[in-house]
């Protein structure tokens, strides 16, 4: 559509127009934002009071909290590994949901369930499934002469870390493999027919015609992706509270536990500052990849 | 001829292959869920089983309906009705009038304020808890519906934003420069022609706004401290922090709440992808 259907106006105009938006956005977005970021620079009582200015005392806190390290490693490999294997599977999954076959609406839908579903349902129901006593993976396992005895998969750090990857990966691949469906089916028919009969062979075909295609798709997926698996909350609060100990917390359950546990608002409030600027790293990346500004004009 | 039944054998051979694939794929991603239906339609002796049985021993459907005597489910469900619809209400009344106002002009400020729009989308609430915390008890929102409602009709304006704008601008403004030389007024047209045209971008910015807030955990977890104003999601992580979890109707309960998402969800699958990514794709 062209710039002929837009009538120039004033921004006054548009006032009654968008002013619930604003109204919920400055009001209820960007006010916290301010809140937070005047809280990381405060000194807070254990009981919530703000007892004067803390100048650089929170972060100071923070940079000494000996779980930190840690986290931020942790909170790497969180984001790595998820979106790594999520962009990876999505793929060849976006490739199988728009090919033909009898049995395909069946997959694109249970696809969905993962997406639909509360993250707190889906993480329960997993915790439930890796119970070492009554959870149904042990007695699969048993059953399969893979281990003889029942394991607590969630009880120890390091399985427990791929356990909440797995899951993480789980319900990452429904958005990501949806958007490279969406990506697949704006390309035109015959070139698909083209990469396929190329004699070059599907895989060739596949990478020299069809994913250059995909590209924009990907990239955009993988962002959006990498926010949502960065701000993920609930699997690894639902099924490990970010323990034993501190050892599955990501920066986000670690913020959690510092305000709402530890009662340290203003520590925890210069670690959220932190998430905030890496998230705004991603907005960048979003805008640069989405090609924003030019969509915006169309 | 003979070249033809080959190919034809061929293709029926990868279609059976790809089928075969496909729904094994499929069943992983049901794997969670099908598990919890297994263990919802247990008896209660059943769930102690060590080892567990593979499927139960009877299977009690009615646990479907006792789920509602044996957990507080019912008080559950009807806060998390209460907050879904008022968020998609509120989340409509704020996108339905930005959503038209920047499909149809051009203003200096219209960049910033779809900018502004997307910032909503990428800050999710968890980041903001501490500062979400302080102004909600500030304004004596904390364990109130309504503070629950306004933080989430506000940080799921932009998917709203993105659809309704789509749709507004593949109304032809024909239709509406017709009206309005008729004699019919800015809101006349606005209300009497675009809005009922842009009906299903309304029905899905609606259903995507009540699924957000159906779901929605940490600002709940957070703020919503007494159970008569807990959603379902935050009932349930409590509840397993009891000494006897009566698994079976946790997920029967757990079930209960999935399937009206999931068909709502089905119904709005068309437009997801260009409304989660700010219409970059497709």
């Amino acid at each position: 559509m062209s710039t002929q259907t837009y009538k120039k106006g004033s921004s006054w105009a548009a006032l009654p127009w968008l002013g619930p938006a604003l109204i919920l956005i400055f009001g209820f977005v960007l006010w916290p934002m301010v809140e937070l970021f005047l809280m990381s620079f405060r000194k807070v009582s254990v009981s919530g009071l703000i007892k004067g200015w803390a100048g650089l005392d929170n972060y100071r806190a923070l940079l000494d909290n000996s779980d930190l390290a840690g986290t931020l490693k942790r909170t790497l490999i969180w984001l790595v590994v998820i979106v790594f294997f999520t962009m990876a599977i999505s793929l060849p999954l976006a490739q199988l949901m728009n090919a033909k076959f009898r049995g395909q609406k069946f997959l694109r839908y249970s696809i969905i369930v993962p997406w639909a579903a509360s993250l707190v349902i889906t993480a329960t129901s997993s915790k439930w499934i890796l119970d070492p006593y009554y959870g149904i993976l042990n007695t699969i396992l048993i059953d399969l002469r893979i281990i003889k005895e029942p394991i607590d998969l969630l009880g120890d750090p390091k399985s427990a870390f791929i356990c909440l990857l797995v899951v993480g990966i789980l319900v990452s691949l429904p958005f990501t493999s949806y958007v490279l469906l969406a990506g697949l089916q704006s390309i035109p028919q015959d070139i698909l027919e083209a990469a396929k009969v190329d004699g070059a062979g599907h895989w060739k075909g596949y990478w020299a015609i069809i994913f250059p295609l995909l590209r924009p798709a990907f990239l955009v997926g993988a962002v959006i992706n990498a926010v949502y698996v960065f701000n993920s909350f609930p699997i690894i609060w639902v099924m490990t509270t970010g323990g034993p100990g501190y050892e599955t917390d990501t920066t986000t359950t670690f913020a959690y536990k510092i305000a709402f546990r530890d009662q340290d608002i203003g520590q925890s409030a210069s670690l959220a500052v932190g998430n905030f600027l890496i998230i705004l790293v991603f907005i960048m990346l979003f805008l640069k990849l989405s090609k924003w500004k030019e969509l915006d004009q169309q | 001829m003979k070249l033809d039944m080959g190919h034809k054998t061929k293709r029926r051979i990868s279609q059976t292959g790809l089928s075969v694939l496909g729904i094994t794929v499929a069943l992983l991603f049901l794997f969670p869920y099908v598990s919890m239906l297994l263990t919802a339609v247990k008896p209660k002796s059943d769930i102690t089983d060590i080892p567990p049985t593979y499927f139960p021993k009877h299977w009690e459907w009615d646990n479907f309906i006792k789920v509602f005597q044996e957990l507080p489910f019912g008080m559950y469900i009807r806060s998390t009705i209460l907050i879904s619809v008022s968020t998609m209400i509120l989340g409509l009344l704020a996108s339905i009038p930005a959503g038209y106002y920047v499909a149809r002009n051009n203003f200096r400020l219209r960049t910033p304020f779809l900018l502004l729009v997307l910032v909503t989308q990428m800050f999710s609430p968890t980041t903001l808890l501490i500062g979400i915390y302080r102004e909600m008890s500030s304004l004596h929102l904390v364990n109130s519906y309504l503070g629950l409602i306004i933080i989430n009709a506000s940080f799921n304006l932009a998917f709203s934003v993105w659809i309704l704008s789509s749709f507004f601008k593949s109304i032809p403004i024909e239709i509406e420069e017709a009206a309005a030389i008729d004699g019919a007024s800015r809101f006349q047209t606005f209300r009497k022609i675009s809005l009922p045209l842009a009906l299903p971008g309304i029905v899905t910015t609606a259903i995507f706004t009540f699924i957000a807030a159906w779901n929605e955990y940490v600002v709940a977890y957070t703020l919503a401290s007494s159970p008569s104003k807990q959603p379902f999601s935050v009932g349930l992580s409590l509840l397993i922090g009891y000494y006897e979890v009566k698994w079976n109707y946790l997920f029967a309960g757990s079930l209960i709440a999935i399937i009206p998402v999931f068909i709502l969800f089905v119904m709005i699958e068309k437009y997801l992808v260009s409304g989660l990514t700010a219409g970059s794709v497709k």
